[in-house]
């Protein structure tokens, strides 16, 4: 029986194809974490950086990255998910709509490093706002709003009609239809789906390098008009850029590990509200 | 009355949120354009198109581009040689062969990878993948296209499979049917049938993938070893676009002819994205209509 054997190996294969790929990411995260975790200590987590980063702690850079992350959120989500209010209860098939649709798409689709020369031209230089907290916030929210707009606009539309048609039968508005019959029940949605365009904001360093990143500035920030460090950035300057790169290698596994434990950590987080939201609503 | 304003007025609100997404789009071409766009005028557009990219220079700087495509060119192609195989071979696995438990164990799997940070992903091609590639192959250094390669090609099969599965899981059931009614056996409808049949939406995901892979920074700028040279060779050091402009943009004066090429190397990443991507969503639309 020829073909059942060839079935056989093709099938393991492409099964081998698969798990290789499991395996890649399974020893990515190992190495972070095996070569990591020794290096955090409270010290690591709550401490300035002394000597250019290569003793004391990464307190300035987490703290800078949660700042990146607050701010972003504060400006892409508002926006991102009244976008996809409109495409979801008010947009009629048209120019206007296509026209939306094409920028989002186009938007999803622009390099990161592309978004940090935009955010040089536009916030930084045109602006005036300089290297700031404020020009960082403002370049990400940029590039996360599409992944918003999208995951809003579906957990909008995964709302069935006939909450919508029921109150606009009783004589409701449009507005008040959606705000007690259809926000209720996408928001937990919503805010699951964007959390993973929070993950990338947290983990991007190629737009924050043009527009906020210090390589070295060990105090936290005052206004949303200073320069802040950040992990990504922080991780980079410890891997290639620091005059003794070997002897930082811990500091830069405890970056690493930081790191990854926040976006993976709002990743898992999202990945299983998810379940539970489709548990929740079945209709 | 009052009700009816209160309404027109909420519908406004949402129509010019909505209008932002187009002005945000509008004014990076315009941004680009107004910091790149003098280097055409002065020292103009040929000097872009040369095979020599010295910025730094005691005595002629030039600009020319080419060294740059051609880096992120091969880096690019290379990765999709080594992406195409694993992350279709993956999707098909996932939608077709996998058992529901291992569908739900593999998929966030594939997600996670989509969520590490490509500096993280950089940093261990570095500690890891750097050197295993110069003992393989005894080269003097491991900061090779082949590198930046491997790493993006990891980083573009997240694309790769969740657009290929949606596209291979929308083939009609009844095809598939068909096949297996007619004799054909399991792996044979898979790949006669199956795939044939998905075949425009994968084309599209690798298309995604492509897009994703031609504007990634970090990861490639910290293992490609950054020389800008025209090679065609996956065990030498190249310099790809988007690495350019992140390591550079920090150290030129505004306004210099150095700044303006540099933004000239964005135009052409975001153009060449641009494409790309529009070509994609045509293939995918066309296919949905079908």
């Amino acid at each position: 029986m020829g073909t059942a054997r060839s079935e056989k190996i093709a099938g393991w294969v492409i099964r081998g194809a698969t798990y290789s790929i499991v395996f890649v990411i399974a020893s990515i995260i190992g190495t972070i974490v095996w070569n990591g975790v020794p290096a955090i200590s409270w010290e690591f987590l709550t401490a300035m950086p002394r000597n250019s980063g290569a003793q004391g702690g990464i307190l300035p850079a987490i703290a800078g990255t949660l700042l990146l992350v607050a701010g972003t959120v504060a400006i892409a989500l508002p926006l991102g998910m009244a976008t996809a209010i409109y495409l979801s209860e008010y947009a009629k098939a048209g120019r206007f709509t296509r026209a939306i649709r094409l920028a989002i798409v186009t938007l999803a689709g622009v390099p990161s490093i592309v978004f940090g020369l935009f955010g040089l031209g536009l916030f930084v230089i045109f602006l005036q706002f300089g290297a700031s907290l404020i020009a960082g916030c403002l370049t990400l929210a940029c590039m996360i709003l599409p992944t918003i707009i999208v995951a809003s606009e579906e957990a909008l539309r995964a709302v069935p009609k006939g909450f919508r048609e029921g109150s606009l039968a009783l004589g409701a508005t449009k507005w008040q239809t959606i705000r007690r019959n259809v926000l209720p029940y996408s928001v937990g949605g919503m805010l699951t789906g964007s959390i993973l365009g929070i993950g990338r904001a947290a983990g991007e360093t190629a737009p924050i390098l043009l527009t906020v990143a210090a390589f070295y500035l060990p105090r936290l920030p005052k206004s949303i008009f200073d320069q802040v460090m950040a992990l990504p950035y922080h991780l980079y300057i410890l891997v290639t850029q620091h005059p003794e790169a070997d002897k930082v290698r811990p500091m830069a596994y405890g970056t690493a590990l930081v790191l990854i434990v926040l976006v993976l950590g709002v990743n898992l987080a999202a990945i299983l509200s998810r379940i539970h939201i489709r548990r929740k609503y079945r209709w | 009355m009052e009700r009816a304003w209160k309404e027109k007025a909420i519908k406004l609100f949402f129509v010019s949120t909505a209008s932002t997404s187009i002005l945000i789009v509008l004014s990076i071409f315009v941004f680009l354009g107004k910091e790149g766009g003098p280097f055409l005028a002065e020292p103009g557009a040929d000097e872009l198109i040369g095979t020599r990219w010295i910025p730094v220079s005691f005595q002629k700087e030039s600009y020319g581009i080419l060294p740059l495509v051609a880096g992120s060119a091969l880096v690019t192609v290379l990765a999709m040689i080594l992406t195409i195989p694993f992350g279709v071979g993956a999707a098909v696995y996932i939608s077709e062969l996998a058992r529901p438990i291992e569908r739900e164990i593999l998929k966030p799997f594939v997600e996670v990878l989509a969520g590490i940070p490509s500096v993280v992903i950089g940093f261990f091609g570095l500690v890891m993948l750097v050197p295993i590639i110069k003992w393989c192959f005894s080269l003097s250094s491991g900061l090779t296209a082949l590198a930046g390669a491997m790493l993006l090609g990891l980083m573009a099969i997240p694309t790769v499979i969740s657009i290929s599965e949606d596209a291979i899981r929308s083939v009609p059931g009844s095809y598939k049917a068909a096949s297996l009614a007619l004799g054909a056996s399991r792996m044979q409808t898979i790949w006669c049938v199956t795939v044939p049949a998905a075949l425009p939406g994968i084309i599209a995901a690798v298309m995604l993938g492509t897009g994703r892979v031609i504007g990634e920074t970090m990861a490639v700028m910290m293992v490609t070893g950054n020389a800008a040279v025209i090679t065609a060779s996956p065990f030498e050091s190249v310099r790809t676009m988007t690495a350019t402009i992140a390591a550079e943009m920090g150290e030129v004066a505004f306004g210099s002819d150095h700044y303006r090429a540099l933004f000239c190397v964005g135009i052409v990443l975001l153009l060449a994205t641009f494409v790309l991507n529009m070509v994609a969503q045509r293939v995918l639309k066309r296919y949905r209509m079908g």
